[in-house]
């Protein structure tokens, strides 16, 4: 285990922020202030942070229609997160994309995707560029279990194969692609064999527990930089909130979210591992919590007071300016 | 005769059809839903719930959902249309045909010519269509230019109620691929839909208001906001023809050219970015055959050239409204040569 207190402390607080930035949303969006579609990352936090708690700045991920908790492990701003979703001027995209297009490249998050299965071949394309430029960054994709089931992403599988790029593909496994299960809509059962099959070692984990998941991400995230090639990781997990907020989810049995929020809570598996083991005592982690509380908070207050994007705004940035 | 929504009207229109052809199947992502899962099986019923019920009758072996892999289920389809079946499958958002094109342009859409005549492809693609559902740049936009400038391909855009279910019902019947487009915002609308079945040909345009000042051509969910602009201008006493052609492939020529002859001013409002449009099309059309008619210059009423935007405002300023339907009436009419 290569994790300080430090970084233990940094890992729990992006999950909890994760955790919180959608409990909240999952709030806000039921009493009507928030516009269009969200999907909620709620439950698998130790996913994007168990990866993301690996890469830097200059690694680049890319991310789905459900990004939220990909976008906060990856570092990028909060409050401007929460502009972006309201549709706000100071947005981390100007209020343009929303929800399902919060990028900053700046924090190497190459974007959330409204197409299922549009990021694998974008990370290839990012590892490309790093293997080329020699720059020993790595790229990481984020897919769900039905985007592992899209051509694009065996496409992006085997070329990553064929050029031996540094990319991960981490597919998301929570059961479900929109209200279709895995067992129907995947024929191979067994996503992480058959990410495997395209010629790259393919492991599957235990979403729910950040260690796990830190642990398999940081093997292959050393291989790729190592110039070993890509890696699939699947993660086992669910998801605590419908597809979309709004779901009313008669595709699940009504006492199936209840049962996995007790068994697969990364935040209550994470609190009890690090106090057992003396590692942080459980007022570090209190303080984190009011700490995020408070962040949400404010990021929401914020959201709420901002401005929408001016009439002006509307043609700008469709091309870049020459000047 | 009952009011039944445009969701409704469609759904009846599966049913009826299903119930006809043994061979029409309907296929696509959570068209029933719940499959694999551990609760309801047709929980969805379409992500919109417009296929709902189906699979209660027909079962799974005709209302089928598929993993989300969109080239494989259009090209599955176009391959069991020109094999005996009549597949009804569904495109979620149409901003989703980036992933599917080549098996409905290259392949569905071509057949018939390639083969020299020999095949026939009865698909029907059902898809969303439309900005004002706060969905941002991916799911928001029109794209029937794209499939209209295809030849082979048959282009639907219906308005209403009614007209969704006599153009589905001749869009299942005709033995052409066909793109059918339902606009998010028109599936709550009412219309008196009859209960028995009817087709509606392709290629027949629907004057929804008659008038000779000047001439409006508009398109799904435009031709309400048309027609809102048309009854007020009455008031004024500026008499306004609405022409809702409800196909753009075929397109009814006729009935288009006809209007710009006997007003001699024509406004068209397409839901689309501006290039390559269907404003530009029949703006070209009506130049073409209809210039010596013409009293003031063709008006179009379209979206920007830009993606759709996120931000309600931004939103609602990037869709056609009836503000700038007025107009752009009110031009043409001003026009002194
Ligand atoms: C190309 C494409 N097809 C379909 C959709 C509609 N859609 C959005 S999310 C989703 C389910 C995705 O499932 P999965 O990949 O498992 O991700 P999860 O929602 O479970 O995170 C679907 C079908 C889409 N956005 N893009
Ligand atoms: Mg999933």
């Amino acid at each position: 285990m290569q994790l300080s207190r430090e970084d233990l402390l940094d890992s729990y607080r992006r999950m909890r922020t994760i955790r919180a930035f959608e409990d909240r949303l999952h709030d806000e969006f039921a009493l009507g202030g928030i516009p269009g579609f969200v999907h909620l990352y709620a439950g698998q936090e130790a996913c994007a942070v168990g990866m993301c708690m690996n890469l830097t700045d200059e690694d680049m991920i890319g991310s789905t229609h459900r990004g939220h908790g990909h976008c906060i492990a990856k570092g990028c701003d909060v409050e401007a997160m929460m502009l972006e979703i309201y549709g706000k001027k100071g947005g981390l995209c100007g209020g343009k994309g929303g929800s399902m297009h919060i990028a900053d490249l700046s924090k190497g998050m190459l974007g959330a995707n409204g197409i299922v299965g549009g990021n694998p071949p974008l990370a290839v394309g990012a590892a490309l560029a790093a293997k080329t430029l020699n720059t020993g960054k790595v790229a990481v994709s984020f897919a769900g279990d039905g985007a592992s089931n899209q051509g694009t992403t065996f496409e992006a599988m085997n070329m990553a194969v064929v050029l031996q790029l540094p990319v991960i593909f981490v597919v998301e496994n929570n059961g479900y692609g929109e209200g279709t299960g895995v067992s129907y809509a995947v024929g191979a059962k067994d996503i992480a064999q058959r990410a495997a099959a395209f010629g790259m070692p393919g492991v599957s984990v235990d979403g729910s527990d950040f260690f796990t998941v830190h642990e398999a991400a940081r093997e292959a995230v050393e291989r790729a930089r190592a110039g070993g090639g890509p890696s699939a990781i699947e993660m086992r997990i669910t998801r605590y909130y419908g597809h979309f907020e709004g779901d009313p989810q008669l595709y699940r049995a009504a006492d199936e979210v209840p049962g996995l929020r007790e068994t697969l809570d990364c935040l209550k598996k994470f609190r009890q591992r690090v106090t057992e083991s003396k590692l942080l005592d459980m007022s570090q982690l209190d303080t984190i919590d009011a700490e995020v509380a408070a962040l949400i908070d404010r990021a929401v207050a914020k959201a709420k007071a901002a401005e929408f994007p001016g009439a002006a705004d509307l043609t700008t940035d469709v091309y870049v300016k020459y000047a | 005769m009952a009011k039944k929504t445009f969701r409704q009207a469609i759904n009846e229109t599966l049913f009826q059809e299903m119930r006809r052809d043994p061979r029409v199947i309907v296929m696509g992502e959570d068209v029933a839903g719940g499959q694999g899962g551990s609760g309801q099986i047709d929980a969805y019923g379409g992500p919109l719930g417009v296929t709902k019920g189906l699979i209660g009758e027909f079962g799974a072996s005709r209302v089928i959902d598929t993993p989300i892999t969109e080239s494989a289920i259009m090209g599955a389809a176009a391959g069991a249309a020109v094999n005996g079946l009549r597949p009804v499958a569904e495109l979620m958002f149409v901003d989703f045909f980036g992933v599917c094109f080549d098996q409905i342009y290259n392949q569905a859409a071509k057949f018939r010519y390639m083969f020299g005549g020999k095949a026939k492809t009865p698909l029907v693609i059902r898809t969303t269509i439309g900005a004002g559902f706060r969905a941002a740049a991916q799911h928001s936009q029109t794209l029937y230019p794209i499939f209209t400038h295809v030849p082979g391909l048959k282009v639907v855009i219906p308005s209403n109620a009614y007209d969704a279910k006599g153009l589905l019902t001749q869009a299942i019947r005709d033995d052409d691929p066909v793109i059918f487009c339902e606009h998010k915002l028109l599936y709550d609308t009412t219309a008196d839909v009859p209960d028995d079945p009817y087709a509606i040909p392709f290629g027949e345009a629907e004057i929804t208001r008659d008038g000779d000042d000047v001439a409006i051509v508009a398109f799904g969910r435009m031709v309400h906001f048309a027609n809102d602009v048309a009854d007020k201008l009455a008031k004024e006493k500026i008499s306004v023809r609405v022409i809702d052609p409800r196909t753009t492939s075929p397109l009814d020529e006729d009935t288009i050219i006809e209007a710009v002859e006997d007003t001699g001013r024509l406004v068209v409002v397409d839901e689309s970015p501006p290039r390559c449009s269907i404003a530009r099309d029949i703006a070209g059309l009506a130049a073409e055959h209809a210039f010596g008619a013409l009293k003031a210059p063709i008006a179009q009423v379209t979206c920007p050239h830009t993606p759709v935007p996120f931000a309600p405002p931004l939103e609602d300023l990037y869709i056609p409204s009836p503000e700038k339907i007025e107009a752009a009436v009110r031009r043409v009419l001003a026009y002194k040569g």
